[in-house]
């Protein structure tokens, strides 16, 4: 039986739910029977392949990079699990939101710096007007809340998947978890 | 008057209960277990009906009830759990996450929140409508408390509590529709307040981390209520 193909995606968030995956410490040998982690911000793999079952997405929509990356990931991927707190509600990445992108802009590079002040306008993808979470921009298919969600929630989620059932998360997980 | 007069006998999901007259629906589904979902009503406090949550099906009436202010009538049959409520009641508790900035994973009342506990309880993972962000103020201005409206659902119950147990009334609703706030005093910063006693009641009841003790992080901040109906109690003995 060829295994499953996995791929985790880094969008905006603080990399605690691909810490939490880690956590699943010995775990993750049993996943890797039944799977191949064929992208991931945790292998040397530059481009997201096509045919990929399950992709685990953290982070919210915060800028034009995301976006495009995000709907590239939708197209190749059959399962599309919103990870976490930042995928699912946009979390604290939406906590600019009230203030407007100008406000972000300036705070980050004209307030806050001595040498050279100036808003980058290449090499630093460009934020969109409101951080958004994952399922404002393309179709999600598991959403699993938590901040970040833990490594028994998150290694119960990949097991289910790669059984082929659909996770019942609810009374494992919740926002802000 | 007999006692009997005063009993109504009606139907909840298909069971039989009798109730006093001057009970509401709320009532005697709390009394018997059954779970209606509220994040306005508390108990020792008056019912206004400002949640939604408890929305339930009267037979004979398209209309939904706010089971916290419907009283019981005779004959009546109440229905707490058709899909249609589940459906009305996940779209008003996502649209009460939409209206501000929850942001639960930094909140002080994270882990100890109604909202957050109700929404898993509805099974609740996500928000299908746009989140709104809107700008809202923290006041902190106070010594030992603070409302940060990022948090606020407008339930009342500090207005409430304030007014019906306290007696200062020094909170109160400011605005109309989405602009709606609560404001101390006359929309002054709390600290200058010249009613508020500092009795921290508002602080205890808030159902989310609306209001909170200053001093509290991330989960820290626990809300006590064993005061309340002990009051109550008091009130009711005297009068």
């Amino acid at each position: 039986m060829s295994k499953l193909k996995l791929a985790t995606v880094w969008l905006d968030g603080c990399s605690g739910c691909h810490m939490s995956l880690l956590d699943l410490d010995e775990r993750l040998l049993a996943v890797a029977e039944k799977a191949e982690l064929v992208y991931s911000p945790l292998v040397d793999q530059k481009i997201f392949p096509n045919g990929v079952d399950i992709a685990l997405v953290e982070g919210a929509v915060s800028s034009e990079e995301d976006l495009d990356k995000i709907q590239m990931v939708r197209e190749r991927t059959k399962t599309l699990v919103s990870l976490g707190d930042c995928a699912v509600t946009a979390n604290v990445p939406g906590m600019r939101n009230p203030f407007g992108v100008r406000a972000v802009y300036a705070r980050a590079y004209r307030e806050n710096v001595t040498l050279e002040p100036g808003i980058p306008n290449d090499s630093v993808p460009r934020l969109l007007p409101c951080s958004r979470p994952v399922h404002e921009a393309v179709p999600i298919d598991v959403y699993v809340p938590g901040c970040p969600p833990s490594a028994d929630t998150i290694f119960y989620v990949i097991g289910e998947l790669l059984e082929g059932r659909p996770p019942e998360i609810c009374a494992k997980t919740r926002f802000g978890a | 008057m007999t006692v009997a007069a005063g009993i109504k006998t009606l139907k909840i999901d298909d069971r039989d209960f009798s109730a006093r007259a001057q009970e509401t629906i709320l009532d005697v589904a709390r009394q018997n277990g059954i779970f209606i979902p509220s994040l306005c009503e508390l108990k020792g406090l008056s019912e206004v009906g400002a949640c939604r949550l408890c929305l339930v099906e009267i037979k004979g009436s398209n209309r939904l009830f706010p089971a916290c202010v419907t009283p019981v009538e005779e004959g009546m049959e109440v229905t707490t759990n058709s899909e249609r409520l589940q459906r009305y009641r996940r779209s008003i508790l996502e649209l009460l996450f939409t209206e501000r900035n929850h942001v639960c994973s930094v909140c002080v009342s994270n882990g100890h929140c109604e909202m957050q506990t109700l929404a898993q309880k509805l099974e609740i993972t996500h928000v299908r409508f746009p989140y709104r962000y809107p700008k809202a103020e923290v006041d902190a201005s106070h010594q030992r408390f603070v409302v940060d409206h990022n948090r606020c659902i407008l339930c009342s119950r500090c207005v409430r509590v304030c007014d019906e147990i306290e007696g200062a009334h020094t909170w109160d609703l400011k605005g109309r529709g989405i602009h709606v706030r609560v404001i101390t005093d006359l929309d002054e910063p709390w600290g200058s307040s010249e009613t508020c006693t500092g009795c921290g009641k508002c602080v205890h009841v808030c159902p989310t981390g609306a209001l909170f003790e200053k001093g509290r992080s991330v989960a820290e901040m626990m809300k006590r209520r064993q005061f309340l109906p002990y009051l109550t109690l008091m009130r009711e003995d005297r009068e």
